[in-house]
């Protein structure tokens, strides 16, 4: 199937559009199986993240966890890998962040911390993600299946790490200490004039994550080595003939890709829960796949999408306050969907589509 | 100590006997060209079919067949995704993943509401232990006795269901016309395709075996293991097949001692958990839970053998250019 059959407006914008009101509607029918009203879930949803201030600040600080994972996994697609292991990257870049915190929290103030903070989430999550973009890149060890397995090899070694080398002393929770204000990022609703996000932990991230997705741009659209990651992934043979090192393009596009995903861990760990503890990942990482589909593996794409599934998880939450019936592993089945049809079936509805614009146009290609 | 050995090997084929099913399951569809990283989530899907049914019904065959029905259906989407669709199959697998996770915990609260658990079940609704004859009055034998009668009697029946379909799998691949096309079309599909068989139908029917595997993995847990579907049971059981289907190299014989291999470090690390091992101290349980994972990355980083996967694994066919 090849490009160039549809309009752009289409192939960009109203597949995905189709694609999602698809995954919506077979979403709606799953509530009309457990006896709900869909139209009442909708509303609950859409008024429980964007309705009042603190549903805003909610929607907004998932958003930013799915930016991250988004963009990671944007970035490997773009050089055609598939990196699945961003839940592991970002439980890991936790450890970066912890370490920045425990240290410097007692001595410096929060802007002093962030960079250092920033660094040891980005390095830690880079070097977890090092070791499957080598074995890939010089083994030939497929990069999904090794990064499947670091996802769980990192949750045994955080579990580990936790209950019995960083864990609090006397504590029973396996977590460490509770850092002082030298390693917490403001609330924007505090550092934001004239704005309410009430008790909702969205933080000065989520700037960050805008910032990140400015810098994913530039990179992958504005550099020497952007190109090369977009010239691998297009065509790895062609790219290799024209002089680009397979083995480095690889090796870094991963540990971009990890670094970005381990940034996810500032936004849990230093800007919300202001200790490291189990699974604060929960998820996060895989959602990022859908993000970076549903968002094209583009960094607009993906700040929209970051905030639909940012929407998804705090309406979410309000739905399943409201209605109980309607539990949080709705989400889990309405990401499932969107990942299903923006994804898998991605295609499903192309052929018909193409036929539909090749009827339009051929009348136009036999006149002219 | 023999006694001790004989138990934890008896907990070893509990504990391998899904992981085995949920491998040659893999097996199947990725012989035939068709990744499947949902091995999980069609088992969740399984054990909670299962578990439902087999309380609704209170007869552990409806529920294996319950079971089974969703596996299969979960495998249909898999293989209209990635075989009719020609959509990404590792996408297809994280989808499948999240749609069993999701719809099992949500129906079972909206059904039973006991949490996403299911009620525990009946004695009926569960496959019992089965005594092989004889097992009694040869338990006191020395050295034969234990193993006769701990260790091969008194399992239930997709125990040794399990372990039956080893060989089986073996000669459907290997000695049946099915199993060399199945395998051919993993390899190479455009010359099963100029052969006049269909790459699509051959898929398809390896798709389904998978699924009908997978359901029986994920009903063991439920219905023959425990007393129930609680949630998320499977807990990366999985994952760890996939890597055991990585371990053995794709073949059904390897597929078998792979997975008693990571069965056994599941057995083993319960059986340590708070010891003390002479001169060597506490071995964290964290890293026999690891240790199947890291033991397939180094394979796969080819420093034990090297694992080639079928050729055409993950790719979609395209009988012409459109």
């Amino acid at each position: 199937m090849s490009t160039g059959q549809l309009p752009r407006w289409v192939d960009l914008g109203l597949i995905p559009l189709i694609n999602l009101v698809a995954a919506f509607f077979v979403s709606g029918l799953v509530v009309i199986l457990i006896g709900e009203s869909p139209v009442e879930a909708v509303q609950v949803l859409i008024w429980g993240s964007l309705g009042f201030g603190e549903g805003i600040g909610f929607t907004l600080f998932y958003a930013t966890n799915f930016i991250f994972t988004g963009l990671a996994v944007a970035v490997a697609f773009h050089a055609g890998l598939f990196n699945i292991g961003g839940e592991g990257q970002a439980y890991i870049g936790g450890l970066g962040v912890a370490a920045a915190c425990l240290l410097l929290d007692h001595i410096v103030p929060w802007w002093v911390t962030m960079p250092f903070a920033v660094a040891g989430a980005a390095l830690m999550g880079a070097a977890w993600a090092f070791i499957p973009g080598y074995l890939q890149a010089t083994r030939g060890s497929h990069v999904v299946i090794t990064t499947i397995m670091f996802n769980f090899i990192a949750a045994s070694l955080m579990v580990y790490l936790l209950v019995n080398v960083i864990g609090e002393a006397g504590s029973m929770q396996p977590e460490t200490r509770t850092f002082v204000e030298g390693g917490r990022l403001p609330f924007l609703t505090d550092i934001i004039p004239g704005v309410d996000f009430g008790t909702a932990p969205v933080n000065f991230s989520l700037i960050l994550a805008l910032l990140a997705c400015i810098g994913v741009w530039l990179l992958i659209w504005r550099t020497r080595l952007g190109y090369e990651i977009r010239s691998y992934g297009a065509n790895p043979d062609a790219a290799v003939y024209a002089g680009i090192n397979p083995v480095r393009t690889i090796v870094i596009t991963m540990m971009i890709s990890g670094g970005l995903a381990g940034m996810m861990a500032i936004n849990e760990v230093m800007g919300s829960q202001h200790r490291l503890l189990i699974e604060f990942v929960t998820g996060y990482g895989f959602v990022g796949i859908a993000v970076a589909l549903m968002g094209r593996a583009h960094p607009v794409g993906i700040v929209l999408a970051a905030i639909l599934f940012g929407m998804l998880y705090q309406g979410g939450a309000e739905l399943s306050f409201e209605i109980p019936a309607i539990t949080r592993d709705m989400i889990v089945v309405i990401q499932g969907l969107v990942i299903l049809f923006a994804g898998a079936l991605e295609y499903m509805f192309r052929p018909t589509l193409v036929r539909l614009f090749a009827s339009r146009r051929a009348p136009a290609a036999a006149a002219g | 100590m023999f006694e001790t050995f004989i138990l934890l090997l008896d907990s070893t084929v509990r504990l391998s006997t899904p992981l085995l099913l949920a491998c040659l399951a893999g097996l199947y569809s990725e012989r035939a060209g068709i990744v499947d990283i949902g091995l999980e989530g069609k088992m969740l899907g399984a054990a909670f079919g299962a578990g439902a049914v087999g309380y609704l019904s209170g007869n552990a065959w409806v529920g294996l067949m319950a079971g089974i029905g969703v596996s299969v259906g979960l495998a249909l989407i898999h293989g209209f995704a990635s075989i009719t669709n020609r959509g990404n199959q590792i996408v297809s697998g994280v989808a499948i993943n999240f749609l069993a996770a999701g719809l099992t915990a949500l129906l079972g609260q909206s059904w039973f509401n006991q949490g996403g658990r299911t009620p525990t079940l009946s004695q009926g609704g569960r496959f019992q232990n089965i005594e092989l004859p004889f097992a009694e009055a040869l338990r006191d034998v020395p050295v034969i006795g234990p193993i006769y009668s701990e260790l091969l009697s008194g399992h239930n029946i997709l125990v040794y269901a399990a372990f039956a379909a080893v060989p089986l799998t073996w000669w459907v691949l290997f000695r049946t016309r099915f199993g060399l096309r199945l395998r051919a079309v993993g390899e190479n599909p455009a010359a099963v395709d100029t052969a006049g068989i269909s790459v699509v139908w051959l898929r398809y029917r390896a798709v389904i075996v998978c699924g009908m595997l997978c359901g029986l993995a994920g009903s063991y847990l439920s219905i023959a293991q425990s007393a129930g579907f609680i949630v998320n049971m499977t807990a990366g059981k999985g994952f760890i097949a996939l890597a055991a289907l990585i371990f053995a190299k794709w073949r059904p014989g390897y597929a078998m001692f792979a997975c008693l291999l990571f069965g056994f470090l599941d057995a083993l690390a319960i059986r340590l958990q708070g010891q003390e091992l002479p001169g060597i101290g506490e071995i964290p349980v964290q890293f026999f839970q690891a240790l199947p994972y890291i033991l397939t990355v180094i394979l796969l980083a080819g420093f034990i053998g090297k694992a080639v996967p079928p050729k055409a694994a993950g790719v979609p066919y395209l009988k012409e250019r459109t």
